[in-house]
């Protein structure tokens, strides 16, 4: 076992140093620079031109720009952020707990409800129930978010005036950010009535990310149940007598979980996309809404390390899986 | 630990479903996005001129509420010499800095603050540039940084700028957003703590708001300032920005009272905020202009006949009501009606595409002639949609058999090929930023900005011996007559087409009182409340 | 030669039987391909379907309502949009783009996914790992922002749009290309061919692709579905196709300014994609099903 963990990370460094010389590379083929960006219609004068590139570090030859790079990330520095001139692991600490807090809240509301409604799917199969759950699942799984985010925001912000437009949380309250994550925050002020308000600002968001993963997990959860129905050992628990729920829940959804959870680790760059979106449409400070502000900014520093922050993160999602996988599967373990 | 508050929490989540706020001095403005920074001379856009250098800080002279003039500020008075050449500023006794947890000051505002201020964008050697580089943009841009000989403080309330040419605009230059005037204990005080970079997220100034926290793409938050300079002034005790990027979220908050105040609506939210009777919408001229440039170093635009032929083809009207919704006011100038010096008497050329098809026969150009026709990617004050702009464009010119096909790239990028003369004709705009005329007339479209703001390439030497002329004599009557007869060159030789000079809405609740609409597009909350 | 008459139930069903036997079993694809012919229909016929020219502005009707909203016109069934344009027909000549881009995008990245998986797949030591290595790199970047990353260096337009798209889904296909090629390696029929001595090029397209197309097919239809999705993504940020080209993300976002006043202009554009995306994962539910029961009940 120690061994194929060995062999993965030793694959992971590869692929690391390819995700640095894609970002750097990706950065650079993008036509303008951050100075013309910023001064608009304006004239730029180019000997300020020249000194602000000059003081970028813009000026040098592309190689010598990379290795520069490297060796930043080699001392554990990610560069600051050409536009607000501060850290980007700063900024990256800001907001990143804002996009985490909406994944998981988006994860949570999935998980639930997709659990829920697979298992139930699978107990009546082939009943009404069961094909309206696929047919919402698959409708969910073909929701353009972006639109579906829109249509709620107009229904019940705009139209009912049950949840707030868009932010996290009524600025009246003064929160100090302490974890970043605004439901702990609140917790730890002592603001009456700001938690309660925190939650009713992530409720539309949430739905709206969690939409797809829903899907995705409803149908998991019943194809899975399906299978697990079907083994001996279910029969056997039948069989011995034990009550209908228990043969369910603990022999049968358990063993059922384990793909679904796995599907869980899958949605992780899914999710990652979707937040680009919800963020953009319910200006929810995160890191999606950062990254494509970045690009259109030229902010190189920041879309580099934002992007490679990103990707280590996948990555390591993606191991972890992997590793979940081995242990459960000696076959994927043996494979070269 | 953990857990009382949770309990609490939870307890009251039944009794408090949505809170009710009674604090009469909060004010919630939801603004357009992140501020870069908040060193206000580092920049050049009205967000982060808003953010810092509207609230936190304050300069020489200002622009009176409302209004283009410079009226005094940290200056009280200033005399300018004979030739024009020497400015003696007077400076206001007892401003204190702001007092914030990360700064205490330890004496009052004085000459020292602006020495420090102005050489630290003159002079790139400067102690603390070399400690924390930057570059002045706005300031290069301006000119003044070749413009501005010396500064010299003759005592501590008076300092004296010696300037290298006559300068018609230079104190509403110094009145500008990124003149902002900073503490050199501060500056003193970072410098030898290592910390130079601070300056830029932990502002001091002298401003009516004192910087409070900064959460980016979040929140900004200020307090009043109890010790300003003019107390009377400062009438909200929390001012808080409220960053949302999205036009239309902001008139959604606007509407479901989580903010107080915001700016640029897109024109469709319009009516419904004006229905909307908790809310007031008002308005002002708009101190800017959208036009068309067409680029006359390229065929078939190098004949006047085919660019007046293009001009009369637009259907400005038309164009107002889709593109502006009506919250436009038609174009005739190169600049907006509010400058002084415009001239009433110019009219625009009829609407007429008959008589466009005929000039463009006698200039030859034949049916199907293919050109490009620029938009730009992004919604400006003086444009709220480019794209359907040139839609509409292609329309107009395609019943006088030109065939406009639309070009558009990242916004970057955009300017920087304009700037190269790659398009033919291109949608783009102006914003003032002084108050003077030559920030138009001159800006763009003179021969020294061929390479730069004048989009057109257009340099006519009868026209820009007066737009120089008048940057020389600083006698307001002189000055206007000079700009006059600009203007009527410019119309004949239609190097531009104006389109329109949008209309600056300000949706607010009712609740907020005296806010005065800045014609160059600030939003400043002083002499401001909410109750 | 004499013609012998055979009893039917001898023979194989032909394959073709067979599979729309599988698939006309699964009601809710048989949908989807009604809805899809529908939508072919409209994108070959757009110019004689449509009742208007979709670039037409009748600036007298700007953002009339739905027939069936009061202030509704017969003449504009859907209605019109902020420059007076009618609705179905911008969604007509829209549904064309749409199948474009989809079509567009799989071709590109089916045909480099297939030649990068299958080299992968018979070369395990030489340039598997590369290539594999390269298609974690990328896998590693939501894919979205990678768009965005690639349209930004394009530049936006229909055609960067399909580019964009076709690399971004490129790795699935590589990916599953090389784990279906390595599954099949090792059968007996390639070991066959190889020892009657097929050359390397034949036994890639001819003895073992064919085995593998299967779950390579299903692939298509669901990154089909996911381009028209992401295709109308990018034009929503404003990045991709760009107006007045009537593309149904672009449509959607240049409308989403109107939506309290005109919700027709935002919502039936959306509705579009909803549907379409609905009946091509429809179908290929269906096609899986058919081909490859081994996946079915799998997402």
């Amino acid at each position: 076992m120690l061994s194929f963990i060995a062999r993965r990370l030793g694959l992971l460094i590869p692929t690391f140093f390819g995700v640095t010389l894609l970002t750097f590379a990706l950065i650079r083929l993008i036509p303008g620079d951050p100075v013309e960006v910023m001064m608009g219609e304006r004239r730029v004068d180019p000997e300020m031109h020249a000194q602000a590139m000059e003081r970028l570090g813009l000026n040098k030859p592309l190689y010598a720009q990379y290795f520069d790079y490297i060796g930043q990330l080699a001392s554990g520095n990610l560069g600051e952020s050409l536009r607000s001139r501060e850290s980007v692991w700063k900024e990256f600490l800001t907001l990143f707990p804002a996009t985490v807090e909406l994944a998981l809240a988006a994860l949570l509301f999935a998980g639930t409800l997709g659990v829920i409604a697979g298992v139930i799917a699978a107990l009546k199969r082939g009943s009404l129930f069961d094909h309206g759950v696929m047919g919402i699942s698959l409708t969910g799984y073909s929701m353009p978010i972006f639109w579906w985010g829109l249509l709620l925001i107009m229904f019940f912000s705009v139209g009912l005036g049950w949840t707030p437009v868009s932010g996290r949380i009524d600025l009246l309250y003064d929160i100090p950010p302490v974890t970043g994550f605004m439901l702990i925050d609140t917790l730890l002020s002592e603001e009456q009535g700001a938690f309660v308000d925190a939650l009713h600002h992530l409720i539309l968001p949430a739905i709206v990310l969690g939409t797809i993963p829903l899907a995705v997990i409803a149908r998991m959860t019943r194809s899975a149940m399906l299978e697990v129905l079907r083994e001996d050992y279910i029969r056997t628990a039948r069989a011995k007598g034990l009550s209908p729920t228990r043969v369910v829940f603990v022999h049968g959804l358990r063993n059922a979980l384990i793909p679904v959870l796995t599907v869980f680790g899958l949605q992780v760059g899914a999710l990652l996309a979707g937040a680009v979106l919800t963020e953009t449409i319910f200006s929810w400070p995160g890191i999606g809404k950062w990254l494509i502000e970045a690009i259109g900014a030229r902010d190189y520093p920041v879309v580099q390390n934002g992007i490679l922050l990103i990707a280590c993160l996948v990555i390591l999602v993606n191991f972890t899986v992997d590793i979940l996988y081995g242990l459960a599967n000696p076959r994927i373990r043996h494979q070269k | 630990m953990r857990m009382s508050p949770l309990c609490r929490a939870l307890l009251t989540a039944g009794l408090l479903t949505s809170a009710s706020f009674a604090h009469a001095n909060n004010l919630v403005y939801c603004s357009e996005g992140s501020p870069g920074g908040f060193d206000p001379g580092q920049y050049t856009t009205g967000t982060d001129f808003d953010a810092a250098s509207e609230t936190i800080f304050n300069r020489l002279a200002e622009f009176e509420r409302g209004g283009t003039k410079a009226q005094p500020a940290l200056a009280t008075s200033w005399d300018i010499s004979e030739d024009g050449l020497t400015y003696t500023f007077h400076l206001r006794e007892g401003v204190k800095f702001h007092s914030t947890d990360y700064f205490k000051p330890t004496r009052d505002f004085n000459a020292d603050d602006v020495l420090f201020t102005y050489q630290r964008m003159l002079d790139s050697n400067h102690p603390f540039r070399q400690a924390y580089p930057s570059e002045f943009p706005y300031f290069t841009d301006m000119g003044l940084d070749k413009n501005i000989a010396s500064i010299e403080k003759t005592d501590d309330m008076t300092v004296v700028f010696t300037l290298n040419a006559v300068d018609a605009a230079f104190v509403q230059n110094l009145a500008m957003n990124f003149a902002a005037v900073h503490s050199a204990e501060y500056a003193d005080l970072l410098l030898k703590a290592g910390k130079a970079a601070e300056i830029n997220q932990k502002p001091i100034g002298t401003g009516p708001f004192v910087f409070s926290r900064y959460q980016k793409d979040a929140v900004i938050r200020f307090k009043g300032n109890t010790q300003y300079w003019a107390p009377e002034q400062v009438k909200i005790d929390n001012l808080i920005f409220s960053i949302n990027t999205d036009a239309s979220v902001r008139a959604q908050k606007l509407r479901a009272g989580e903010c107080h105040i915001t700016l640029n609506p897109r024109p469709a939210d319009l009516q419904g905020l004006q229905a909307d009777k908790d809310l007031a919408v008002p308005t002002e001229p708009g101190y800017n202009v959208g036009y068309i440039a067409y680029n006359v170093t390229r065929a078939p635009f190098d004949q006047r006949e085919v660019r007046q032929a293009l001009d009369m083809a637009v259907n400005k009207a038309a164009i107002i009501d889709a593109v502006y919704q009506g919250a436009g006011q038609l174009a005739v100038n190169g600049m907006p009606p509010t400058q002084w010096s415009y001239d009433e008497s110019i009219k625009d050329a009829a609407y007429d595409p008959e008589k466009a098809k005929e000039l463009l026969k006698a200039a030859g150009v034949k049916e199907g002639t293919e050109i490009t026709l620029w938009a730009m990617p992004v919604q400006r004050p003086y444009n709220p949609n480019a794209r359907l702009m040139a839609e509409m464009l292609q329309n107009d010119w395609a019943k006088i058999g030109i065939k406009a096909r639309i070009v558009s790239y990242e916004w970057g990028e955009y300017i920087k090929r304009a700037h190269a003369g790659e398009h033919d004709a291109m949608l783009i705009g102006w914003t003032g930023d002084n108050g003077d005329p030559d920030n138009w007339l001159g800006t763009l479209y003179g021969c020294a900005s061929v390479d730069g703001n004048n989009f057109s390439k257009w340099c006519d030497s009868e026209y820009d011996k007066l737009v120089v002329a008048a940057k020389r004599v600083t006698d307001q009557e002189q000055r206007s007559e000079l700009y006059r007869q600009a203007q009527v060159v410019l119309k004949r030789e239609v190097p531009i087409t104006p389109i329109a000079h949008s209309t600056v809405y300000q949706p607010m609740r009712t609740s907020v009182k005296g806010f005065q609409i800045s014609p160059f597009g600030r939003n400043s909350f002083i002499g401001v409340s909410n109750n | 030669m004499t013609v012998t008459s055979l009893d039917q139930s001898l023979l194989y069903p032909s394959p073709l039987k067979e599979f729309w036997q599988a698939f006309s079993h699964n009601k809710g694809a048989v949908c989807g391909l009604g809805f899809m012919l529908l939508m072919v229909f409209c994108a070959l016929f757009a110019p004689w379907v449509a009742p208007h020219h979709p670039s037409e502005q009748y600036r007298d009707f700007l953002l009339t309502p739905p027939v069936w909203l009061e202030g509704g016109q017969w003449r504009f069934l859907l209605g019109t949009d902020e420059l007076g344009r009618d609705l179905l027909s911008r969604l007509i000549h829209g549904a064309r783009l749409s199948l474009l881009i989809g079509l567009a995008s799989v071709v590109l990245s089916l045909i480099p996914g297939i030649l990068l998986g299958l080299v992968a797949g018979f070369f395990p030591r030489l340039l598997g790992p590369g290539i594999m290595r390269l298609m974690d790199i990328m896998l590693a970047l939501p894919s979205l922002l990678l768009a965005v990353a690639i349209v930004a260096i394009l530049g936006p337009g229909l055609i960067n749009t399909i580019f964009a798209i076709a690399i971004v889904s490129l790795p699935s296909y590589v990916r599953l290309t090389r784990a279906a090629v390595m599954g099949e390696l090792n059968r007996d029929y390639v070991t066959a061919a190889q020892l009657a001595g097929a050359s390397l090029p034949r036994l890639m397209f001819f003895t073992v692709l064919p085995n593998c197309m299967a779950p390579l097919i299903v692939q298509a239809t669901l990154s089909f579905s996911s381009a028209i999705l992401d295709a109308a993504a990018l034009g929503f940020l404003g990045l991709g196709v760009q107006p007045p080209t009537p593309e149904w993300g672009t449509m959607l976002a240049s409308a989403r300014d109107y939506i309290e006043r005109a919700w027709w202009v935002v919502s039936l554009p959306g509705l579009a994609i909803l549907l379409s995306v609905l009946a091509i994962n429809l179908m290929g539910d269906g096609l899986r099903d058919a081909l490859d029961p081994k996946l079915k009940n799998a997402i």
